[in-house]
This record gives C-alpha cells, structure tokens and sequence, in this order.
C-alpha cells in the first residue's frame, strides 16, 4: 500500500500506460512544458520526450479531432481537454465523430480513444471554468463516461480506460486533485462497468458520483450521529449506467437522494430519478429527491458558489426533511 | 374485486389466468377468487391486452379494489390536446373491477379512499401483510400513508387466523340473511299446485329423449319462474331506494346446497328466453361447479330472483327470506300424493306446494297471486315451456 494524491495516481497511471504501451501518448494544451495546468503530466515530457507528450495549439476541437484520427489509425491516443467548459468547443468532434464512427462503419472502426478533463465548481474558478457537464457527455450513446471519486479510481479507471476500444471520458474533479489515500500501487486496472457501495446502510439511498462523494460521506457520518443508517452509492460509471446497484439498494431503504454538481434540469439526477421511478416504483416510500446546483452560472464570490453548489448541510437537510414526516 | 354476493366485503386472488401483454376478450376468465361462499372465476368484460395485475395470489382485498390494468386498444389518451399529437400512445389504461363495468345497478363505493394518498412502497407492503390502507391514518405530507403507518398498523393488530371455509360461508349467509329480514318487508304467499299434467308431459318427453338429455321436473320450474315474471315483472327488480327498477333481463339464481353446508345461488342467465334443454345442461354445469367450487363472478352477482326446491327429499313447502338486493324468492316443496277434488271427485294427484317470499316495498299480495297463478297456469301447459 502506498499514501498519494489523486494527481500522482493520475500520472503514475499515465507514466505507467507510456512505459507499457508504445502507441500510447498524451496530447494536450500546456500538458508538456508547463507540466499540465493541473500538474497532473508534470515531468513526462522530460522522461517520455515530445513526441509522446505532446503540446497543442487552443483549439479543442482541432486535437480531439486528432486524437480521434491517431486511434482510427490504431494509436492509443489520451488526450487532455483541461476543462470541460472549453470542451464544448470540441463536442461536435465527439458526437459526430467520437461517438458515431463505429456506428457509421458499420462497426469497421475502433476508437480508442480517452479524453480527460476537470471538472466541477469550488475553487472560485467562476461561470467559465467549474461547471458540472458531465451529464451531458452521459446523454450521448457510442462513448463511455467515468468519474473516479477516490485515488484508487483516478488510477484504476484511467489503466481500465486505455484498454477500452470504444471512445472513455474522465472527468476529474478539480477539488480532487490534492486528495489523499492510501492506494495498492500494484492495484490493475479497475472495474468500470459498476457503480460502488462506498458505505453501507439501511435507511436511505445517497447517490453520488465525482466531487461530490466526500460531501456525501461527510453527511453520512453526521446522520449516523442523528441515527439514520445511510447507504452511500458512488456512481463511478456515468455512462452506462449502473442502475442494478442503485436499485437493489433502494429495494432496501426506499428512500434516495441524488447528490449531483449537475444542473438540476436534465440532470444525470434526472435521468436516476426516472429510472429508479420506472423500475423501483413499488419500493418508494418517499419521492426521489435530489441535491444539485442552482441553475445560474458558477458565481465566483466565495458565499455565492458555497451556496450555488450542493453541500454537506444541503445533503443532512434533505435527509432530515424526510425523516422529519414519519416521526 | 368484483362483487359476488350482497354482503360481500372482500375476496381473495387466488390464481390468475392471464399475464401481463396477453390479449383478453370480453367473457374471457382471467382469474379464480375466493369469497367467504365459494372460489368463482373473473371474467373480463373487456376487450384489451393485461397492462399489469395489481394484486398478487393470495392476497385478500375489499370490493371494489382494482386487480389489474386492461389496456384498450385505440383508444386516446385524455382528452385531445392542441400540439404534437404524433407522440400520444393511441392507447389507453383503465383499472377496471369487471362485475362494476357490468352491473351499474349494484355499484358500491370502494372500500378504500379515492384520492388516498399512499406511498407506493406502502401500498405493496400492506397488499403483503392484509392491512386495509383504507383504515390508516398517514403521518406523511398531506396525510400520506407510508411504510411505517403500515408496519405500525400490522403489529398494533395481528391478523387473526383466517376462520375457514364452512365459518366463513355461515357468517356470510348470517349477514345476508340478517339484512334482508331487517331491511326487507316480506310477504308470503302459497299456492298449491297440480303437477300431474307437467310430470306426464315430462315423462312423454324424457321417453324420447336419450337418457344424458333427460330433463328434471325442477327444470320446469325454473322456467315456469321465469316465464311467469313477464306478467309481474315488478318482481324481477330491485328496490332503488324509493322507487321499482326493473331489470331487463331475467337471470334466476338456483338455491345449490353445498355438500360441506351452506349453500350458493348462481345465475342461469336469461332464464325465459332458453330451452328446456339448455336450461337442463346449464344447471348440472352449474350445480357441479358450485360443489367443486369453480363459479364464475357474474354467476354469484347476476340472479334478479331466487327459485330454491327443495326437490324430493325436502319438506312440503319452503317460505324462504329474500337474497338482497333481489325482491322475490320463489320455493317450491317435495311433490306429494295427495287427494285433490277434479270435476267433483275426490282423486290422487301429485300436489306441489309453491311459495312466494316477496318484498312489500315493491309489489303486493294482488300482484303476488297473479305470480302464483301464472306459474301455475304455465305448469298446466308444459309443452308450451
């Protein structure tokens, strides 16, 4: 076992991929010299050299579109988008072509092809560089959508990701970056078809994924205090969706809150929402409820963002509300 | 749950016959049910496809709860809307509680609350442990009802072991039974009656039929009932509250004792309109399946009026209490030997006692007789049954 940051289990991943697999290599704005603006590929270009690890105009959708090109030629192509506001630029490479080449081959083409990027709100980052889109790269069918929450995910799901031969999308919570675990270094690649019952409980369902999973355990924890027994889901795989593990947990509790940085309308929320609706009906004892952000632009005053984005408190409080009905 | 007897309160599931995306055709059975008297079969008075069934085998709920969903074909959702029509399902969903679609008249308001709210984990649980959601009192938003109203429920009172079949079946008739003699004004009349004539015709009859089609006098009878009702139809009614309504069909319920005790009263269904010879099959079918315990929903909730014969080994005469919400019960006694006076000489003659148990709100002793007499006029004249 071994102490590292979510970032070092990133590189480490990557360093790992590099070592291991010649047509492998990175591609990204400021990922070379300046060492990634997340400092996630710090040092790579001096051990693997520039032809591996590659500095890019800003222009997303020129290096997506690249990076797409490098795996229909049979590379293994991952390509860092820093943030996923600028990542809309590049969206029209990913669903026209990312995420619809195979399909349009009639399955001629592999794409393997990983994109990562940060994500999420918290670091007073404002309306241009910390929203939550994810959900809307889970919307799109033909590409695979992962969010590690833990250091052992960050590692686990980028080795997981490389070998994959359908297009996988990282999103990393910028607010993970510094966290901290103890991780099994030799640990392989990662399961990324599940989601993970990060704390078991009888009384009520917390969906989560990303960012938001230690907001979500730290409200375990003070509800535990309060007597309530909360079950914690972390999503992991935003797309597919694991709906079994969710499910089969609410059979259980009948109760679920969704904990999503999202937008509340059309949420991935949204979607858990109806799906637990459509196929957990009977299991209900209270409507599903959700904890996502205000629906206005990330504000960059501290106090504003702190209560723009779902909390701790927010989490307890919803929790508390559907308790409070039964006495 | 249909309702299949006057003081029916509630009714098990016990199998289905169909499952959800099978196709259904009115008439069709789709499941058994068992009340207190006997497990009946459900027909569908529909034609669909099963969207979802509501309630489980097993399972025992109040009249008037819905026990599956029934598609209809073509049909619109709602009512037409302004835009985009082209995404509407052309199909519509109905619960559907089959004997209300088909008898109007009998409609009772559903034990459970419209508009109730209940969570839908806590309508399964209670569905699972026999609570009556319609007696709870929710503690959620708004008064609903959720899991812990109903584990709170189903501990404060235990089920009580379910007493069984004969019980039941005694508690049941003692309800009916209780109700009509307290609600019903009855009035009784008698009249005696020469079968001499209708036991040689039958005699004739049954000499050419093959012996599997022979008749049984009590077939006369029941159709001597019914045909005698076109001239008082007052006693094929119901008591609406403050006025006579008439039901346009004649379907008489025929007395069954049951080998374990008690007995039922199913339907042969437009009586004065069938042969003697469907009227014969139809009751053996009949008097089987009430003793094997297979009727079906509209034969417990159909008859508009009672016959019960007491048949050779019975007494005399029967003066019965009428089967609500029926008005009449006619009873028909053993056929003895009697001395009976023709053109003035004393002679013997097979004499039949018939009775009519009749209730006051609707017709009276005059109108009575007339029944009486009818049916014996009709029995005079069997080769026109």
């Amino acid at each position: 076992m071994m102490r590292m940051t979510y970032r070092e289990a990133l590189r480490r991943a990557l360093r790992e991929i590099l070592e291991r697999e010649p047509r492998a290599f990175l591609m990204g704005e400021d990922i070379g010299r300046y060492g990634g603006s997340f400092a996630v590929t710090h040092g790579l270009l001096e051990e693997f050299g520039p032809e591996r690890v590659r500095d890019t105009p800003l222009s997303e959708s020129t290096f997506v579109g690249a990076g797409i090109g490098a795996a229909l030629a049979g590379m293994r192509p991952i390509v860092e988008v820093m943030t996923i506001n600028f990542s809309l630029l590049a969206l029209d490479q990913v669903v026209n072509n990312a995420a619809s080449i195979r399909y349009m081959s009639g399955g001629q083409f592999d794409i393997p092809l990983v994109v990562r990027m940060a994500s999420g709100g918290g670091r007073q980052m404002a309306a241009q560089h910390a929203h939550s889109l994810e959900g809307w790269y889970a919307h799109i069918p033909g590409i695979r959508v992962l969010a590690p929450a833990t250091v052992a995910d960050a590692r686990g799901m980028m080795l997981a990701a490389v070998r994959e031969h359908d297009p996988v999308f990282i999103f990393e919570h910028a607010l993970l970056y510094p966290l901290e675990e103890e991780i099994d270094e030799d640990g392989g690649p990662a399961d990324i078809d599940h989601a993970a019952v990060r704390r078991a409980g009888e009384d009520v369902t917390l969906v989560t994924y990303g960012g938001s999973l230690g907001k979500v355990m730290n409200a375990a924890d003070e509800l535990a205090a309060m007597g309530y027994a909360a079950e914690v889901i972390d999503l992991r795989t935003l797309r597919p969706l694991d709906m079994s593990t969710i499910l089969a947990s609410v059979a259980k509790t009948h109760r679920a809150v969704i904990v999503d940085e999202g937008w509340r309308t059309g949420s991935l929320a949204a979607e858990i929402s109806a799906q637990v609706m459509e196929q957990g009906f009977d299991t209900l004892d209270w409507p599903v409820e959700r904890v996502c952000s205000a629906e206005v632009p990330m504000p960059y005053a501290k106090h504003l963002e702190d209560a723009a984005l779902p909390q701790t408190a927010t989490i307890v409080e919803t929790v508390e509300r559907i308790f409070a009905s039964n006495g | 749950m249909p309702i299949l007897g006057a003081d029916m309160q509630a009714g098990t599931l016990v199998e289905w016959h169909k499952q959800p995306g099978d196709v259904v055709h009115r008439g069709d059975i789709i499941a058994d049910v068992e009340t207190d008297k006997a497990v009946v079969e459900v027909e569908v008075f529909m034609d669909g496809v099963i969207e979802e069934l509501l309630v489980k085998p097993g399972q025992q709920v109040p009249v008037g709860t819905p026990l599956a969903i029934i598609r209809e074909e073509g049909k619109l959702t709602g009512p037409p809307t302004q835009s985009a029509p082209q995404h509407a399902a052309p199909q519509a969903t109905s619960a559907v509680s089959p004997s209300m679609a088909a008898q109007p008249h009998r409609r009772r308001e559903p034990s459970a609350g419209i508009g109730q709210r209940v969570s839908p984990a806590a309508r399964r649980l209670a569905n699972e442990l026999g609570v009556d959601i319609a007696n709870l009192v929710g503690t959620g938003p708004e008064g609903r009802i959720q899991l812990e109203d109903v584990r709170k429920a189903s501990t404060a009172t235990p089920a009580a072991p379910p007493p069984d079949r004969a019980v039941r079946m005694r508690q049941a008739i003692a309800a009916a039974m209780t109700r009509s003699s307290r609600d019903i004004p009855h009035f009784h009349l008698q009249q005696t009656i020469d079968m001499s004539r209708a036991l040689a015709w039958l005699g004739a009859e049954n000499e050419r039929r093959p012996v599997a089609d022979r008749l049984l006098y009590g077939v006369l009878l029941i159709k001597a009932t019914a045909v005698a009702l076109n001239d008082v139809p007052e006693l094929n009614a119901v008591w609406a509250e403050d006025h006579v309504a008439l039901n346009p069909e004649v379907h008489v319920g025929v007395a069954i004792a049951l080998r374990g005790g008690g007995l039922v009263a199913p339907a042969l269904h437009n009586a004065n309109k069938r042969s003697l010879s469907e009227l014969m099959r139809d009751l053996r079918d009949l008097v089987q399946r009430a003793r094997a315990g297979s009727l079906r929903a509209s034969e417990m909730s159909d008859p508009t009026i009672t016959v019960t014969n007491l048949g050779e080994l019975g007494a005399e005469a029967a003066f019965g209490i009428i089967f609500p919400p029926q008005v009449a019960l006619v009873g028909f006694g053993r056929i003895n030997e009697r001395p009976w006076v023709a053109d003035g000489q004393v002679v013997v003659r097979p004499i039949l006692v018939a009775t009519l148990s009749a209730d006051h709100r609707v017709a009276d002793g005059h109108r009575g007789s007339v029944f009486l007499a009818a049916i014996d006029r009709i029995l005079q004249e069997p080769h026109r049954l």
